[in-house]
């Protein structure tokens, strides 16, 4: 027996097979990892109308209950009644909550798998990463902007130029969330570790989002976690521009400042983007490990 | 061990350590291009983990393995892109039809697009899957499945296939196709089979075997050749006082019986000419004879002392089998 083999002989391959050009085998790796999430998704139709009725219960619970109640004093005199407000929040709700649920399939991959046929691939491991962060973000956009149809129901008003700016920056934070559901999902072995990890960080960071109020005269310490909150990033553009292009005044007043200060959109865009970019890297490092 | 000229499979002192223990401990083997070669032993034994260290899905903690001419170690992923590998557990995604898994596979290892449509039709319909392409596989039947897996495996036209427990918890008769296709494939395409069992039976069917216990290979040969080694034939009786019998076989006819199960089981040379003997000089009661070739099981046991119990291990993998399916079925 030659258990402790002193030198590792290093044999050069005889068989020189087609060599594959790794690079553009991951780029084809992406897209089809990508497609076959876009695919199962879209046969999931059940699940898709399903995932519609937790917006709808959002808008028409809170957003009467509360329009109501409040009345006109919700918006400062702008006109803006509390269910308009929280319209474009819900539709970063759903963004939300569709990028990381969309992850778990990783989890999903994992338990049945399938996620070894695709770790055995002679591919390299970013690529199953991000093919995985793009299916979700895909999903998510997707959930997200459906919302959209209620418009008229709500009393918003949309031009063209309106979708045309929401569709990069639902992009944006739908990517952003993916990257962090796909970076949590893969230090997850099984899904109960998943579900727990994700409603420890996923429904503070909705709550603390904007999504549902104003995240202006906030006590101290709310103030410090809701500018902390990624999601924040998100949704306050999303707002602005669902919003500002409608007429209705003063929506910058009510949206995310630091120091008094309104961000710019194209620098909250800026921060989410790089949050998801951030968040794709751990993922990537944690994909590579072997074992 | 001999050396085999241009072995598509070559390991030597290959060890896997988990802690302290120890699920492979040192194996050297040479596979043969074209042969089918056979795996056996108890669950346990290590044939999950060397497969792995073949494939490159496991570093080995010591020692060398050369799989289609490569270090599994030196380029992994070109091994990857020679190999075809069917798993021990289910990895096929049964949201997606039969051709849709097909596609993915056919991507991911680069087959050129102008092959994929022709490759994954013949594979569908060497697999006799044709009829179930735009199936999805949560409909498909446990052989459905493994059908699948061989064909994807084989899409990107691999050197060597690499399946564990390819038959683990499908009927007698579903088994027996999927060796049908197995052999098909070997004789059409050429290719190298190194496949897991623990079914004694099923490994007869390879060209060679090797056994493996406690993470060693106790013999490899061929079976026709491992079963000469047992020597002669296998004679079994049962009776309502195996102790005086036993005492009478050792004395009377020069043969120590070992105990199996309550009855006694001997080898001899000449069975035929054995069991008239025995009959006649035999004064214990004697209710039930039986003579027979040695089976690899025989050889397992004359190798280890120990029987392959087939029904605990087929008890658990049936277990399991259902659990997944069950998991599979509360997919969404
Ligand atoms: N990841 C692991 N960690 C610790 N022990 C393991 C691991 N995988 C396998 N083993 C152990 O190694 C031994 C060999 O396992 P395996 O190769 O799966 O056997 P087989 O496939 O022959 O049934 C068993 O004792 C098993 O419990
Ligand atoms: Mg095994």
């Amino acid at each position: 027996m030659r258990v402790e083999t002193a030198a590792r002989p290093t044999v050069e391959s005889p068989v020189q097979a087609a060599p594959v050009d790794t690079r553009l085998a991951s780029l084809r790796a992406i897209y089809i990892i990508w497609y076959r999430d876009v695919l199962r998704y879209w046969r999931d139709r059940w699940r898709l109308v399903a995932s519609l009725a937790q917006p709808l219960l959002f808008l028409v619970v809170f957003g009467s209950g509360l329009s109501s109640s409040l009345g006109g004093a919700f918006g400062r005199g702008s006109g803006l009644t509390y269910i308009q407000f929280m319209y474009p929040g819900i539709i970063g709700m759903s963004i939300l909550f569709s990028a990381i649920f969309g992850a778990m399939s990783i989890v999903w991959d994992r338990e049945f798998g399938f996620l070894k046929e695709v770790l055995v691939a002679p591919i390299d491991r970013w690529a199953v990463a991000i093919g995985k962060a793009l299916g979700g973000t895909t999903q998510a956009m997707i959930q997200g902007l459906i919302l959209l149809v209620l418009a008229p129901l709500i009393g918003v008003k949309l031009s063209v130029l309106t979708i045309v700016e929401l569709v990069p920056l639902a992009a944006v934070l739908a990517f952003g969330l993916a990257s962090f559901g796909v970076a949590i999902a893969s230090m997850m072995k099984s899904l109960q570790g998943f579900q727990v990890v994700m409603n420890f960080l996923m429904m503070p960071m909705f709550f603390l989002s904007g999504a549902l109020f104003p995240l202006t005269n906030l006590p101290g310490w709310m103030t410090v976690l809701t500018r902390l909150d990624p999601a924040s990033y998100g949704i306050d553009p999303i707002r602005r521009v669902v919003l500002a292009n409608s007429g209705l005044a003063h929506v910058d007043s009510l949206g995310l400042t630091i120091n008094g200060q309104v961000l710019p959109v194209p620098l909250e865009a800026g921060i989410m983007l790089a949050f998801g970019a951030v968040l794709l890297g751990v993922a990537v490092v944690m994909f590579q490990r072997r074992d | 061990m001999e050396r085999v000229a241009g072995a598509v499979i070559e390991a030597e002192g290959l060890v896997k350590k988990y802690g302290d223990l120890t699920a492979v401990a040192g194996i050297d083997l040479e596979v043969r291009p074209g042969e089918i070669f056979g795996f056996l032993g108890p669950n346990g034994a290590g044939k999950s983990t060397t497969i792995s260290m073949l494939c490159t899905l496991l570093t080995p903690t010591a020692g060398v393995a050369r799989v289609a001419g490569i270090d599994v170690m030196h380029d992994p992923a070109a091994v990857r892109q020679r190999i075809g590998l069917v798993f021990q557990d289910p990895s096929l995604d049964d949201q997606l039809t039969a051709r849709e898994n097909l596609e993915f596979h056919a991507f991911i290892y680069s087959v050129p697009a102008p092959d994929r449509r022709r490759r994954i039709d013949e594979m569908l319909a060497m697999m006799q899957l044709s009829d179930r392409a735009s199936s999805q596989v949560k409909t498909f039947s446990g052989g459905m499945k493994r059908r699948l897996e061989i064909a994807r495996g084989m899409l990107h036209q691999p050197q060597i296939l690499f399946l564990d427990e390819p038959t683990l918890g499908l009927d007698p008769q579903t088994r027996k196709s999927i060796w049908t296709h197995l052999n098909e494939l070997r004789t059409k395409r050429g290719v190298t089979i190194f496949m897991t069992t623990h079914y004694m039976d099923e490994a007869e069917y390879c060209d060679r075997i090797a056994i493996i216990d406690h993470g060693k290979i106790v013999a490899l040969d061929t079976p026709d050749e491992l079963k000469a080694k047992v020597g002669g034939d296998v004679v079994t009786i049962t009776s309502q006082d195996p102790d005086e019998a036993a005492r009478e076989i050792q004395t009377l006819l020069g043969v120590t019986p070992a105990r199996d199960n309550g009855a006694l089981r001997m080898e001899v040379k000449d069975g035929r000419a054995f069991v008239p003997r025995l009959v006649r000089e035999l004064t214990a009661p004697v209710d039930t004879v039986s003579l027979r070739r040695p089976s690899l099981d025989d050889v397992f046991l004359k190798l280890t002392g120990r029987a392959i119990r087939e029904e605990e291990v087929s008890a658990r993998d049936r277990n399991r089998a259902m659990a997944s399916r069950w998991m599979a079925g509360r997919r969404r």
